[in-house]
């Protein structure tokens, strides 16, 4: 076929902006459907109460809510300065020698592990023999492990997109190399890191089978985070798979979907002060 | 091949400088024959063309500018164009002279000849060989030959202190001949000044060169 | 007058390429000398030997001796912090942080532990008079660095060096990407600039270089072809590969 260049430019845009609406329009009818499905039955009694536990679907998601929150609270905590920290390390002060590309393949090679294998790997290590048995804090370490190539990566990519120029800048005036990486080079690469740590934010939601041999699936309320609980994800593949209440499946399936959306939206905002505060605008 | 333009152009300029310096040899050459044959329309003709000489200096000047505004120039190139602009005044001035001497062959007119010239023409060959020479040097860059050249100027100054004398000899013995033999040492005194000028182009040329401007001796006049 | 630095026989290699070989040259105190030479000569990289900013290009190696009033930089033991707030850098491409005109200006004392309001204020002011940009921003001095124009970003960048008071400015190529009157603004700056500081600025423009500088140095493959009085270089050079480069018959 011998189109005309006009005649392929009009496709290919058609073809490319029907390939977006449709995806947004997946994504909204996925979602949608969730929403539409589970938000009826959601209540305050549904919050508020524990599920019923066993094979019953009854029951709310008050200590799902709680284990989930402590989760992400507890990995993050770990996670985040351990990320970053070894990101600045690759970034700013690693040699370019054998060792540290040995470090650099290893990451991209942990990026690529199931999450399920992480799983084991936590309930041998932190479950067995640290003997924390099932409990959110093996949880939160074994998500630490799978989350760590991840946030390494946004964090290592933010800070080299730092033009050279500013180092140098810094350097030329006297700073040391700590003071650069601190008042220069984290300053402008916020807004990636900030992207990386709520993608693992929504990473650690999202996990279930890894969660599910590390924490246990217990439905009771988490009184610490040494004891076990079930998070948000994990109950719906509960309910889904070992009860009938598909309603309740769905209903958790929503505020899941409602809780990323306030954490994301919430990260995105304070990102956004301390950008304008670091970069002295008004 | 870079500033192969600038070359080309800074070339045609040294062209013009010799163009000019081809139009002052012929003034002065004109002049004394003018004056030797009596010659009134070739003195007049030669008056008439000085304001040639005049114009062509202004356009060489006009054309050195313009290449300093548009390259500026550097180092040896600004030398050169520096050389120019100051070779052109002098050339102009010896045209002037050679007008001089011209304007004096129509004053004294169809007046008996006070005596034979035979020093003046001699003058006068070699002021134009001088600037010839001087010329010739400037554009192959020369020094040795210009401060030589620079060195004849005493030969000039010898056949002006000659003229000289012996027209004083002459007004001594009869005052009647003072109109006359005045004229002709103002005639002189035009040949020696355009050989003091010919010697300030070869302190040019040695400028051009080393890049340095000095006084080649210091004439007796 | 002992010159401010001298260079004594200065070998640089990255990795098995030697970019510089053999330099020995004075810069002297409270003058402009300007650096030329073609692309890939070594004038960038010698000038950033004189603040030890090739320490952070790894694979390098120096030899020889910079001597700043008497003292090697290159020396054990001497804190390079030191020696870059005492000699200072202006860059190609204005880099000023993207923060306020005041946080850009106050960087450097900032990292030496000033915090107290009022002096950093004072220095503040200061820097930006002398950089010449004082009343442009006076008004405006939380506006971010990178709203400024190229030229104001620039000189912003010349006031955060001054606000370490350094006794040495290295200017790499500062006006090359400026516009020409912001261009003539900085140079008029610089001759301001020399009376209290000294100056060392690597150009590509001759005529800047000319119209600037009161030494030159003229540098090819990595040595040192001619250094002299500008007006020297420009009028009489003595080498003929300075001659052929400034009356651009190079290559």
């Amino acid at each position: 076929m011998n189109l005309s260049p006009k005649l392929t430019q009009k496709l290919a845009w058609g073809f490319t902006w029907a390939a977006g609406v449709a995806s947004v329009l997946i994504l909204l009818f996925i979602i949608g459907y969730v929403l539409a499905k589970g938000l009826s039955v959601i209540n305050p009694e549904f919050l508020f109460t524990p599920p019923k536990g066993g094979l019953s679907g009854e029951g709310g998601i008050s200590s799902c809510i709680v284990a989930t929150l402590w989760l992400i609270v507890i990995a993050m905590a770990i996670l985040t300065p351990l990320g970053i920290g070894a990101a600045i390390y690759l970034a700013e002060y690693a040699p370019d020698n054998k060792f540290t590309r040995l470090i650099r393949y290893s990451v991209e090679l942990l990026a690529g592990v199931p999450s399920i294998v992480f799983g084991l790997f936590g309930f041998a290590i932190f479950v067995l023999a640290l003997h924390f048995n099932y409990s959110i804090l093996a949880g939160a370490l074994t998500l630490v492990c799978l989350l760590l190539p991840f946030l390494m990566r946004s964090a290592e990519e933010a800070m080299k997109a730092v033009p050279q120029s500013q180092r140098e800048a810094a350097l030329a005036l006297g700073a040391t190399k700590w003071q650069t990486v601190v008042h220069v080079i984290m300053p402008a690469a916020l807004p990636g890191i900030i992207t990386g740590i709520i993608l693992c934010v929504g990473g650690a939601v999202a996990e279930s089978a890894c969660l599910y041999v590390t924490m246990g699936g217990s439905a009771g309320m988490p009184t610490s985070f040494l004891s076990g609980g079930r998070t948000l994800a994990v109950h719906v593949f509960y309910l889904a798979m070992e009860t009938n209440a598909l309603d309740k499946a769905l209903a958790t399936g929503a505020v899941l979907i409602i809780l990323i959306l306030i954490i994301n939206l919430s990260t995105k905002w304070l990102s956004q002060r301390f950008q304008t505060r670091m970069s002295g605008g008004t | 091949m870079p500033r192969e333009s600038f070359d080309h152009y800074l070339g045609g300029l040294q062209d013009e400088v010799l163009v000019l310096g081809s139009m002052v040899e012929k003034a002065i050459a004109r002049s004394i024959k003018a004056l030797r044959e009596r010659d009134l329309e070739l003195a007049r003709q030669v008056v008439a063309d000085d304001a040639r000489i005049n114009q062509k200096r202004l356009d060489i000047e006009e054309g050195c500018i313009e290449l300093v505004v548009t390259q500026q120039p550097v180092a040896s190139d600004l030398r050169v164009i520096v050389a120019i602009l100051n070779i052109v005044v002098d050339l102009e001035r010896i045209g002037d002279h050679a007008e001089g001497v011209a304007k004096i062959a129509v004053m004294i007119g169809d007046e008996p000849p006070l005596k034979p010239l035979v020093d003046l023409p001699r003058m006068a060959e070699k002021a134009i060989d001088m600037l010839r020479r001087s010329l010739n040097a400037f554009i192959s860059r020369d020094s040795e030959a210009a401060m030589k050249i620079s060195a004849e100027d005493d030969e000039v100054d010898n056949l002006y202190d000659q003229v000289y004398r012996e027209l004083l000899t002459f007004m001594l013995e009869d005052p009647r001949t003072i109109t006359r033999a005045t004229r002709l040492i103002w005639v002189a005194h035009n040949l020696e000044r355009s050989a003091d000028r010919i010697t300030n182009i070869c302190e040019r040329v040695v400028f051009t060169v080393t890049g340095r401007m000095e006084e080649i001796g210091a004439s007796k006049y | 007058m002992d010159p401010k630095i001298q260079i004594r026989e200065l070998d640089f290699h990255y990795g098995k390429v030697q970019a510089l070989k053999r330099v020995t040259l004075d810069i002297k105190e409270h003058q402009i000398t300007a650096l030329i030479g073609p692309s890939g000569c070594g004038k960038s990289t010698f000038l950033r030997t004189l603040n030890r900013m090739n320490d952070i290009i790894p694979h390098t190696c120096l030899e020889g001796k910079v001597l700043l009033d008497g003292l090697n930089i290159y020396e054990l033991g001497v804190d390079v912090v030191e020696v870059r707030k005492r000699v200072g850098m202006v860059f190609q491409q204005p880099n000023p942080f993207p923060k306020s005109i005041f946080e850009n200006a106050v960087f450097g004392p900032r990292m030496l532990g000033l915090n107290h309001r009022a002096s950093l204020d004072e220095m503040v002011e200061r820097s930006l008079r002398k950089a010449a940009l004082w009343d442009e921003v006076k008004d405006n001095l939380g506006k971010s660095g990178l709203a400024l124009s190229g030229g104001q970003q620039q000189r912003l960048c010349i006031a955060r060096v001054l606000a370490v008071e350094p006794e040495v400015i290295l200017m790499d190529e500062p006006c090359s990407a400026l516009d020409p009157l912001s261009t003539l603004k900085i140079e008029e700056l610089m001759q301001e600039l020399k009376k209290s500081y000294t100056i060392v600025i690597v150009t590509h423009n001759m005529q800047q270089a000319a119209r600037v500088s009161d030494w030159t140095g003229f540098f090819l493959l990595g040595e040192v072809v001619e250094y002299n009085k500008t007006s020297e270089i420009f009028s009489r050079p003595k080498d003929k590969r300075t001659e052929d480069y400034i009356t651009g018959r190079f290559g």
